[in-house]
């Protein structure tokens, strides 16, 4: 991904902002201009909360070009409380752990690096709930 | 409308095809399908392609094979649709017939995909999700795949080995077709061994990225009653989209375009699923076998994979898929696959199937599926004599 379409998308990638629609107060996230609910138009934003459980995971050994210096490492869709569905990584996870129905919890991580002088990209990943903040 | 026959059909057979480029591969399919054909000029060219431009830097590859194949001057288009461009090429040229705008068209899927580093593969399949939500985070494109599995063994309770059936059926019928890519019988041990690609996805849930290229021609169905292949009609031609990103779909676990496109497929031909003599369905990952199996109808929702389990989908089952080998084992060159698909399907209904042959097929049905299910497109042919 470019730094402008970074740029652009800098309140999604960095802080899980979506949209409420007017019509029928479907969460949504990503933004869309229409909603996929009611069809009427959704262009009101609406900050999640980053809490959620994993709706599905996998593990990925072979990743695809520009992300091989993290594999292996877990992804996962996350049903988020307020009902959408998000893709992301997980992170600081015991391998051991995972699975489906656990809480996780969005945080802002390192995603990519472009060499040594590029932009470092910075987007959300979810981890587990920790202990101390549960409930 | 009018109505339409495939009256020629050609293959490369599907390898790393080192010694050969995308417009070679190309030129061989285009020209064994106007020799089967027989007809030397087509007038309009639809090539299914997903990749030039990623893995060889190519694009206008309409132009450039038409150029190539000694066409000059014909109409030539390069039509995409992720891993359903092959199919989408056919559905154009089955258009461009039935409605009367010309009398000859070919679909030509071609896809060069060993030239580059295999994670330069990996990178470009993932251009058929969404780039923004699902790209971005690292997801592959078999990853994505592995999220459905995932959550399908758990809603539904199965393990990973419950899937084997589906990669054992493909291997078997390939060990007969000398166009594909792993004509290599597997067991259910190898099966179970295989190595983890995306978990739960191993190397032998996956079908293999090749090189290939595969043609049909299309042509009024009074001008085939010529022809001296037994005379095989497109009787439906129906395709439907959904969400690009699986985070985006009402079930993920449920290919509502599938759905639509094979609904519409049997309301314009007046069939149903149980008068298919075959499918020769998208294995692209053994789950995606399974969730086209349920959403086209042939089995409940969660009752796909019992139809491998229980050896319904052998040559010798209740409804044989990927009868030459499906994409797992005749191998899956992405913008081509669709292409082949219909080509298998015509070897089945004119009788040429060789060693692979269902006696007395004379319906089948052929479903591309382009992204994690976002487009989808579902033929069925017919055996006319
Ligand atoms: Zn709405």
């Amino acid at each position: 991904m470019s730094g402008p379409s970074q740029w652009r998308r800098r309140q999604q990638r960095l802080s899980l902002t979506g949209e409420i629609c007017p019509q029928c107060s479907a969460r949504l996230f990503p933004p869309r201009d229409v909603c996929p609910h009611c069809g009427g138009p959704a262009r009101i934003p609406y900050a999640l909360g980053g809490r959620g459980t994993v709706y599905s995971f996998s593990r990925i050994m072979s990743a695809p070009e520009g992300y091989e210096a993290g594999a292996p490492y877990y992804v996962a869709l996350v049903a988020l409380d307020e009902g959408p569905l998000v893709t992301a990584q997980l992170t600081d996870v015991d391998p051991e752990a995972v699975s489906i129905g656990m809480p996780v919890e969005m945080v802002t991580r390192l995603m990519k690096r472009d060499g040594d002088r590029g932009l470092i990209d910075y987007s959300f990943k979810f981890r587990p709930v920790l202990e101390r903040m549960a409930g | 409308m009018r109505d339409v026959a495939v009256l020629g059909i050609g293959q490369t057979p599907v390898a790393e095809h080192w010694d050969s480029s995308l417009r070679d591969l190309a030129y061989r399919a285009l020209q064994a399908a106007l020799d089967d054909a027989r007809v030397p000029v087509p007038q309009m060219l639809f090539v299914g392609n997903m990749l030039s431009g990623a893995l060889a830097s190519q694009e206008n590859v309409g132009a450039l094979i038409a150029d190539y194949a000694g066409l000059r001057g014909m109409e030539a288009f390069k039509i995409e649709a992720a891993c359903a461009s092959g199919a989408a090429a056919a559905r154009m040229a089955w258009m461009a017939v039935a409605g009367g705008l010309c009398d000859i068209a070919v679909a030509l899927g071609v896809e060069k995909m060993t030239d580059g580093k295999a994670e330069q593969a990996t990178a470009a399949l993932a251009y058929a999700a969404d780039a923004e939500y699902e790209g971005e985070h690292g997801l592959s494109f078999v990853a994505l795949n592995a999220l459905m599995m995932q959550r399908y063994m758990h809603e539904y309770g199965y393990r990973h080995s419950d899937f084997a059936g589906f990669a054992i059926n493909s291997h078997a019928n390939a060990t007969t077709n000398p166009n594909a890519m792993f004509p290599s019988a597997i067991t259910a041990e190898q099966f179970e061994r295989a190595r983890p690609v995306a978990a739960p996805i191993t190397l032998l849930d996956s079908s293999g990225i090749g090189d290939g290229a595969a043609a049909a021609v299309f042509v009024p169905l009074d001008l085939a009653t010529r022809s001296p292949h037994p005379v095989v009609r497109v009787l439906a031609s129906a395709s439907a989209t959904d969400t690009v990103a699986l985070h985006d779909r009402r079930d993920p676990l449920f290919l509502e375009a599938a759905h639509v496109s094979a609904q519409r497929a049997y309301a314009m031909s007046g069939t149903t699923a149980e008068d298919m003599d075959f499918f020769e369905l998208h294995d692209a990952f053994t789950i995606m076998s399974a969730l086209s199996l349920e959403a086209s109808g042939y089995a409940p929702r969660g009752h796909g994979v019992g139809m491998a389990i229980d050896g319904e989908i052998t040559r010798q089952g209740r409804l044989p898929i990927c009868t030459l080998g499906g994409l797992k084992a005749r191998g899956h060159p992405v913008g081509a696959t669709g292409v082949y698909q219909i080509v298998e399907a015509v070897q089945q209904l004119r009788g040429e199937a060789g060693p692979n042959q269902l006696a007395g097929a004379r319906l089948g049905m052929a479903q591309n599926i382009g992204g994690s299910g976002a487009n989808v497109i579902t033929h069925i042919l017919e055996r006319r004599n």
